[in-house]
């Protein structure tokens, strides 16, 4: 894929350096027949180091993903080769089928067809909490 | 409009004045409510081995002059043959008017309450929530104390996974003036969350030490709770720390004269029997005062969600 030269598709950029791979998997790109270019390590002004995802089709995706693994990361929209929007992320309030939570008490782990669903406690600090039983995210 | 009650803060503190009045006006006047509900029925789902919460909802449901109908364990319901709470609450809202649940899963009270067309209120979700504990818990503390400010709260036992405990320290905070005393043993300590969540949030000073006795003095409500054993994975965990803390007359001897102990029960051993008959005991009247307060949100839930 030459990746200069996206018609329609998404570029995802200022990812911080090392969560490109991440994102990539979170986002299932991993399970699509598309053609998407992961760019690591690259040189930027603001950053010193950045990764870059470049998906070479307009497909929907879960932007609140990409948001929670990096808040300061943008979303490009490529349409005819123009860029049409710009999307800054921010942290979500909530957080569906993103985290899942670990506690073995919580409904979630016996109840299969529920949705993960977690609540944004601390922006700053970036904690979670499952919605159902409250755990933390990741404790 | 329906509504749940699922954690104690989803009642202000209006209502909860709103509570303690009713139940108040039905000590006062019970044959006024002899027939408040009638043809109303609750459903008690209790998917976990409970007495007196599920007896306290239904001997609340019958002074109402309302019906009760009953799972009284996750084995004699449709639970065992792979049926979700979502369908269980679903199904459950087509026989009844209110349900009343328990849960050994966390948050399996919000799964119903989300599914059901009727209120629910969570009777205990696994070490999460109870609610109406923590109702009959400020009756109690409103009856022996007439206030809910400027109270010293010692809170001793299992204050890890008692639910009864974070449920009413959400509670107190909300009032000016109060100080929390966490006895506890260092494995058993209040997790970060309700610290962070309720005590420092609204900067309420609280102590923690594994000292009943030293405690004692400065306490007005002294709230003992049971080591669960349900809650620990491990029995050897358990074993260890079950007796931690043993209530005895000795250990009130230099506790305040106006002192309250309170104990959502069952006790096991944390209250020596020989204090039953201390004026200050008032476990057993927080259990009548819990049916009272059960009385009446179910009242107020079945008035807000026009089946009354």
């Amino acid at each position: 894929m030459n990746i200069d030269s996206i018609q329609n598709g998404v570029v995802i950029d200022h990812i911080k350096a090392g969560q490109g791979m991440k994102l990539y998997h979170l986002l299932k790109l991993d399970e699509t027949e598309l053609s998407v270019a992961i760019i690591r390590n690259v040189t930027s002004g603001k950053m010193g180091k950045k990764d870059i995802i470049k998906i070479d089709a307009d497909i929907p995706l879960n932007l609140d993903i990409v948001a929670y693994v990096d808040p300061g990361a943008t979303v490009n929209i490529i349409r005819s080769g123009e860029l049409v929007e710009k999307r800054q992320m921010e942290l979500p309030e909530i957080l569906t089928d993103v985290l899942y939570c670990k506690n073995p008490r919580c409904i979630t782990s016996t109840e299969q067809e529920l949705h993960h669903v977690f609540k944004l406690e601390d922006r700053e600090k970036k904690v979670y909490r499952c919605l159902y039983c409250e755990t933390k995210a990741g404790g | 409009m329906k509504r749940s009650v699922i954690d104690i803060l989803d009642l202000s503190t209006a209502e909860l004045e709103e509570l303690i009045a009713t139940a108040e006006d039905i000590i006062a006047n019970p044959d006024k409510y002899a027939h408040a509900c009638d043809r109303r029925i609750l459903a008690t789902l209790f998917f976990e081995p409970s007495t007196r919460t599920r007896m306290s909802f239904e001997a609340a449901m019958y002074e109402l002059g309302g019906h009760v109908i009953s799972v009284s364990s996750a084995g004699s319901s449709s639970a065992a043959k792979g049926e979700s709470v979502a369908d269980t609450a679903k199904t459950v809202s087509c026989y009844a008017d209110i349900i009343a649940m328990r849960h050994p899963k966390e948050g399996a009270a919000y799964v119903a309450a989300t599914n059901a067309s009727i209120p629910v209120i969570n009777a205990g979700d696994g070490g999460h929530c109870h609610p109406t504990q923590t109702l009959a818990d400020l009756l109690t503390i409103w009856r022996e104390k007439r206030r809910f400010e400027g109270l010293t709260i010692g809170l001793c036992g299992d204050l890890k996974f008692g639910r009864t405990v974070h449920s009413l320290i959400n509670a107190m905070t909300r009032y000016n003036g109060n100080r929390f005393v966490l006895i506890s043993p260092e494995e058993l300590k209040v997790p970060s969350y309700v610290k962070r969540g309720s005590l420092k949030k609204y900067n309420i000073p609280y102590t923690q030490t594994t000292d009943l006795e030293a405690a004692m003095p400065e306490l007005d409500i002294l709230y003992m709770t049971r080591i669960q054993r349900e809650r620990f994975f491990n029995e050897e965990d358990y074993l260890r720390l079950k007796d931690s803390y043993i209530l005895t007359p000795d250990k009130l001897r230099n506790a305040k004269p106006d002192l309250s102990i309170l104990h959502p029960l069952p006790r096991v051993n944390e209250i020596s029997v020989a204090i039953d008959d201390d004026p200050r005991a008032c476990y057993f009247k927080q259990v009548l005062n819990g049916k009272y307060m059960r009385m009446a949100l179910i009242l107020k839930l079945l008035k807000e969600a026009g089946r009354l």
